[in-house]
């Protein structure tokens, strides 16, 4: 089957070969594949999908790779985690957790979108895959790169979390720090793009690697037993994948796996970057650009490339969009780490953050299927969370001294 | 004379040449003066109403105009400007 017809602009409608292009010559607009809908519908359906792979790729009649040679097989099929503690907090009676944090092997959701991109790049014949990153993308494109032997280049911003460095380093790819935030990188990486017939993931090989993101749909519903829930909670660095989120719930009804689509996409950022958010609550369909001023590194992208079209998105779904600041973002790490057992990065922290605003607001009700998606993992910033923890207790290394500092009594062992 | 970087998709109007040189005062001067030297190329950067495209981004000294003057965005000799595409690839449902 052959899945994809074209690449097909966003704005003007002019069509192009399926290769590394994301921008049309005309008008500028983005590129997007332009599926074979008539053939997917003939080969998908709920049972294939079950029977299929425990990772993404049990969805690969919707993503835009021809062949089956993976680059990150594993990737994706992350736990939806019932969320009763934080539900029964919050009042908000089923409320669901997308566990990003675990995905394979970097523990961000990037691994979706990179696993895409790079089975791509190696099927269109590249041998040098690079990318434009605020962390996780950097972390999970040089850990992809190394297991597939393609030559890596990431680039990222000069104040980036250690953890994320560290990340990128382990793999030894080319690691490019530049003096200055995401936007001057993204930038800059158009700009080598242009020069270089390199694979950047996010930006020649754009058009694929975005559609990494819709399987965070697709699962959701599948793991809600092919139910779509009533509210989603997204963290919006670009927008991106707000708008995939929403696509892939209205392909998935487009090809038959579902009925009907009722979810309300509401948007997350960071107070001290939220261009979306902001343009969203003005009324406004178009953003203003802003520098970035916030803990929440990964969302740190103050010219959103989405931001148009998450704004779309979430106005066509009829949800919501809400900023938090960063003391609010370190509260939602910690809400989530106590309530759930998941600590989440700080991208985390914004998502739950917002989300209480939300239900506080009313725009969540308490009957509402919810999910919160939760994209990082918090090990990787810890810098935002350190002050905010506390200490050990420490003690000697004896019986007494245990039982003193907690004012425990015996009880001569025995079961609870 | 101020520096122009080109994008790949407008270099089949330039020649193929990714630097090109000219005039301008401010950058709507300078989109102007690049119609009259690489005619064509207004078309491509602006909409019908002389607007920039919304997926058109240009930067004065590695600068965004958005953060500067917009259009107005004053240039002087020795000015480098790129113009670069945005990368957006996420889209709405249904088309």
């Amino acid at each position: 089957m052959n899945k994809m017809k074209a690449l097909v602009c966003r704005e003007c409608g002019k069509e192009y070969p399926t290769k590394a292009i994301h921008v049309c010559e005309m008008c500028f607009g983005p590129l997007e594949v332009k599926y074979n809908y008539d053939e997917i519908k003939k080969v998908v359906s709920r049972k294939a999908i079950e029977q299929g792979p425990h990772s993404m790729w049990r969805y690969l009649d919707l993503l835009p790779v021809e062949g089956t040679n993976f680059v990150g097989p594993h990737a994706g099929f992350t736990p939806l985690v019932r969320a009763k503690n934080l539900g029964a907090y919050l009042g908000v009676e089923e409320l669901y957790i997308k566990n990003d944090t675990v995905n394979h092997p970097t523990l961000s959701f990037k691994d979706r979108v990179v696993a895409v991109a790079l089975t791509r790049a190696r099927e269109l014949g590249f041998e040098t895959v690079a990318c434009a990153s605020t962390g996780n993308l950097a972390n999970s494109v040089a850990a992809h790169a190394a297991s597939a032997n393609l030559r890596c280049y990431v680039f990222i911003p000069g104040d980036l979390e250690a953890a994320k460095v560290l990340g990128n380093l382990i793999y030894k790819p080319h690691v490019v720090e530049v003096e200055g935030n995401y936007d001057d990188v993204n930038r800059l990486c158009s700009e080598i793009a242009g020069e270089h017939g390199w694979a950047f993931v996010n930006i020649n090989i754009r058009p694929y690697y975005a559609e990494g993101s819709k399987t965070l749909a697709f699962e959701t519903v599948e793991q809600l037993g092919w139910r779509t829930p009533d509210q989603v909670v997204v963290p919006m660095a670009s927008g991106s994948l707000l708008t995939k989120i929403w696509k892939g719930l209205n392909e998935m009804k487009h090809v038959g796996l579902i009925d009907e689509v009722r979810t309300k996409i509401n948007g997350a950022q960071a107070e001290g970057c939220s261009p979306i958010a902001t343009a969203f609550k003005a009324g406004r369909d178009f953003f203003k650009p802003v520098k970035p001023k916030t803990i929440a590194k990964s969302l740190a992208i103050g010219n959103p490339a989405d931001g148009y079209y998450a704004l779309k998105a979430t106005a066509e779904s009829k949800g919501a969009m809400e900023s938090v600041t960063d003391d609010e973002v370190v509260e939602g790490i910690q809400l989530l780490a106590q309530t759930e057992g998941i600590f989440a990065e700080t991208a985390g922290g914004v998502t739950i953050g917002v989300l209480k605003k939300l239900v506080k607001q009313g725009v969540i009700g308490k009957k509402d299927v919810t999910v919160a998606y939760i994209t990082g993992n918090g090990l990787k910033t810890q810098e935002a969370v350190i002050d905010a923890v506390g200490r050990p207790t420490r003690i000697q290394p004896s019986l007494l001294a245990f039982e003193k500092t907690f004012q425990l009594r015996r009880t001569n062992g025995g079961t609870p | 004379m101020i520096k122009v970087r080109i994008p790949t998709p407008l270099r089949p109007l330039t020649k193929n040449q990714g630097e090109v040189s000219v005039a301008a005062a401010s950058i709507e001067d300078l989109v102007n003066n690049l119609e009259a030297a690489y005619p064509g190329i207004k078309a491509r950067l602006c909409d019908d109403k002389g607007e920039l495209r919304r997926f058109v981004n240009i930067y004065v000294n590695e600068e965004d105009i958005r953060f500067l003057k917009g259009k107005d965005t004053a240039l002087k000799t020795g000015d480098e400007v790129s113009i670069v595409p945005a990368i957006a690839g996420g889209s709405p449902w249904p088309a």
